[in-house]
């Protein structure tokens, strides 16, 4: 184990849990408010190619994460429309959005750059490069710093939390009170589909400066799992993005020592989703979902 | 609007291919497994793209075929509707499939990327025989490290990874025989941002030197200020300054011979293993000109002992070792 570079295993393991963290508190915004969204894998991804698309035009990563912001927006509310306007069964609209949005993604990619090379398109420096587990993306630190923060805060102490958990526990009693059902779940939907984005634009603009098909490889998906592994709380949802993100982070490094060459490599590689099954199989018992989970709402 | 309705005309153009307008030139297929964006098909499309626009021949494809099922279904129907001369394409994912549909059309040539045989009288095989490019990049890496660690970032041990990272090493370790390699399959053709985690580990683990067989390397040489070897085409744009050079597919000799087989009338009348056609002494792999603009510099003894090597490649004085076997995760080469 002494071959192993502490510093850079923590580095990598921030980096790698940014986006992770930003789609699974824009699942759990969603989740909380009754909705689930198994949109997140293709708003991930459109985040990522919008983003990279725009900052190549306009020549700034900061475009490029505002028009990220803006597909979020739209991403958020192509499912709200679907779940909460229509109450379409969650799992088939969800779904539908991702399929929907990676292939129009891939398409429009395909249309632009045809099968040749996928530009560099300007992307966010990193800040302290020269300064171990410091060395991060400005995105990681607003991640961390600003947005988890800001959404523990929100759910807990304002008002618009509590609508949003009411009308995610008992919407009829939330709609009783006078609290908009449909309007909340529209702006958690937004919401979370804009940190969902911003997740995936992250990929593009600050890992790769660049674009590839199959750019977010299912880490929506993990996302999904992570809310589930915190039961829906804010900080155990960091943590368990921070523990996926390590043990990603530490098989790298002992797949590349001398001590662990006789571990099968598909070991290595599996196992930070056998970490991530067995965390669920350990605290995903007795889970108390959410109490309007799944269910669309009608005002009567 | 009208931009709108243009670029999806151009998609459509784009997907089908140029429309036949010459009906005495052959007509050929690519009928691809992967999307056409993954570097292995797209080296092949680039080729017969070339020789369309050479004029020599009509070309179409179409791609994403990644099932048997898929493969099956797109072959039976351009052979039942547009008869092309032949068919290139990519058989890893339906080694079988495509071999039942050639044996049911035997007056078409189908051309095949592939790990396995091939059959008479009309499935030719070939493959990125990369080994000698591999080879001499190694020798480089070999040269300029200077913490005696090369990292190597590659998709998954099978045959057609495993002897261009064994090439690899072996040219390190000829020309360094203390270095040490390390290995990291990232379990997928396309996955840059994993592929850029596992060279930064490499890096904390003290490589200096990297190879980016897959995507995704290079953006971590470029962070970390270190030399990098490209793959597939001449990566050098996307990094100047730390792109030492690039393993280059070539397939267009591959495509010249099938073309001129068909004109001689001979094409199907054996099945062949087009493979040597991707060998450096045959035009089908290359090492992109030496960048000496990179962290450290490339020594001038170097170049030239890698340029000599090469010419021994060339004049069949020098045959480059195949290894197929999966490389373990770090080798010190020269135990």
């Amino acid at each position: 184990m002494t071959d192993l570079a502490y510093l850079a295993l923590i580095t990598a393991m921030v980096t790698a849990a940014t986006p992770l963290v930003l789609g699974a508190l824009g699942e759990l915004l969603c989740e909380r408010a009754g909705v689930l969204n198994l949109g997140i894998e293709g708003t991930m991804y459109a985040g990522a190619f919008v983003g990279f698309l725009v900052a190549g035009n306009a020549g700034s990563p900061w475009t490029g994460l505002a028009a990220a912001v803006g597909i979020g927006v739209l991403a958020g509310l192509l499912v709200a429309f679907l779940t909460v306007t229509f109450g379409v069964n969650q799992h088939v609209a969800g779904i539908g959005t991702t399929l929907l949005l990676i292939a129009s993604c891939d398409f429009a990619n395909r249309l632009l750059y045809g099968a040749g090379t996928v530009p560099q398109v300007p992307k966010f420096p990193l800040l302290f490069p020269d300064v171990p587990v410091a060395g991060q993306y400005l995105l990681t630190y607003i991640t961390f710093l600003l947005v988890v923060p800001a959404v523990f805060l929100t759910l807990r102490s304002t008002g618009f939390g509590l609508q949003l958990r009411a009308v995610g526990e008992n919407p009829e009693a939330a709609d009783a009170a006078g609290i908009s059902v449909a309007r909340t779940r529209y702006a958690a939907l937004v919401i979370g589909g804009v940190l969902m984005a911003v997740g995936g634009a992250f990929l593009s603009l600050a890992i790769l400066g660049s674009f590839t098909l199959n750019i977010t490889n299912g880490r929506g998906w993990v996302c999904v799992a992570l809310v589930i592994f915190a039961r829906w709380r804010v900080v155990p949802a960091v943590l368990g993005g921070l523990l996926f993100a390590f043990v990603e982070a530490l098989q790298l490094q002992l797949v590349i020592t001398p001590a662990f060459a006789a571990v099968p490599r598909e070991v290595m590689i599996a196992l930070p989703y056998l970490v991530v099954i067995l965390a669920l199989a350990l605290s995903g018992r007795n889970l108390r979902y959410p109490g309007a989970y799944l269910q669309p709402y009608r005002h009567t | 609007m009208a931009a709108c309705a243009a670029l999806v005309l151009a998609a459509c153009g784009g997907t089908t291919g140029n429309e036949a307008t010459d009906s005495d030139k052959p007509l050929v297929y690519g009928v691809f497994a992967t999307p056409l964006e993954e570097p292995w098909d797209g080296a092949i499309h680039a080729a017969l793209q070339s020789a369309a626009d050479d004029g020599e021949i009509v070309y179409r494809h179409t791609d994403n075929n990644n099932s048997d099922d898929k493969m099956t279904r797109t072959l039976r129907d351009l052979l039942a509707n547009e008869q092309p001369d032949i068919i290139f394409g990519d058989a890893f994912a339906s080694e079988d499939a495509t071999r039942e549909v050639a044996a049911d059309n035997l007056d078409t040539a189908f051309v095949f990327g592939s790990g396995e045989k091939p059959v008479d009288p009309n499935f030719d095989v070939f493959d990125n025989w990369l080994q000698d490019p591999a080879y001499l990049a190694g020798m480089l890496a070999g040269g300029i490290t200077k913490s005696n660690t090369i990292g190597v970032v590659a998709a998954m041990p099978i045959p057609e990874v495993n002897r261009i990272v064994n090439a690899f090493t072996m040219g390190v370790q000829e020309r360094n025989p203390a270095a040490t390699v390390k290995v990291t399959f990232i379990n997928s053709f396309f996955d840059p941002t994993t592929a850029k985690q596992a060279a930064l580990a490499q890096v904390a683990q003290g490589a200096d030197v990297l190879f980016a067989e897959r995507a995704g390397v290079i953006e971590a040489a470029k962070e970390e200020g270190l030399p990098v070897i490209g793959m597939m085409v001449d990566q050098k744009a996307e990094a100047p300054q730390n792109v030492v050079t690039s393993l280059v597919w070539d397939m267009r000799p591959t495509v010249n011979h099938v073309i001129e087989q068909l004109n001689e009338g001979t094409l199907t009348d054996e099945g062949n293993d087009l493979g040597e056609f991707s060998f450096m002494k045959n035009g089908g792999s290359s090492l992109a000109p030496i960048n000496t603009d990179v962290p450290g510099g490339v020594p001038q003894e170097l170049i030239d002992e890698v340029e000599a090597r090469k010419q021994a490649i060339l004049d069949g004085d020098f045959v480059t070792p195949v290894d197929e076997s999966a490389p373990s995760g770090s080798t010190t080469v020269g135990e």
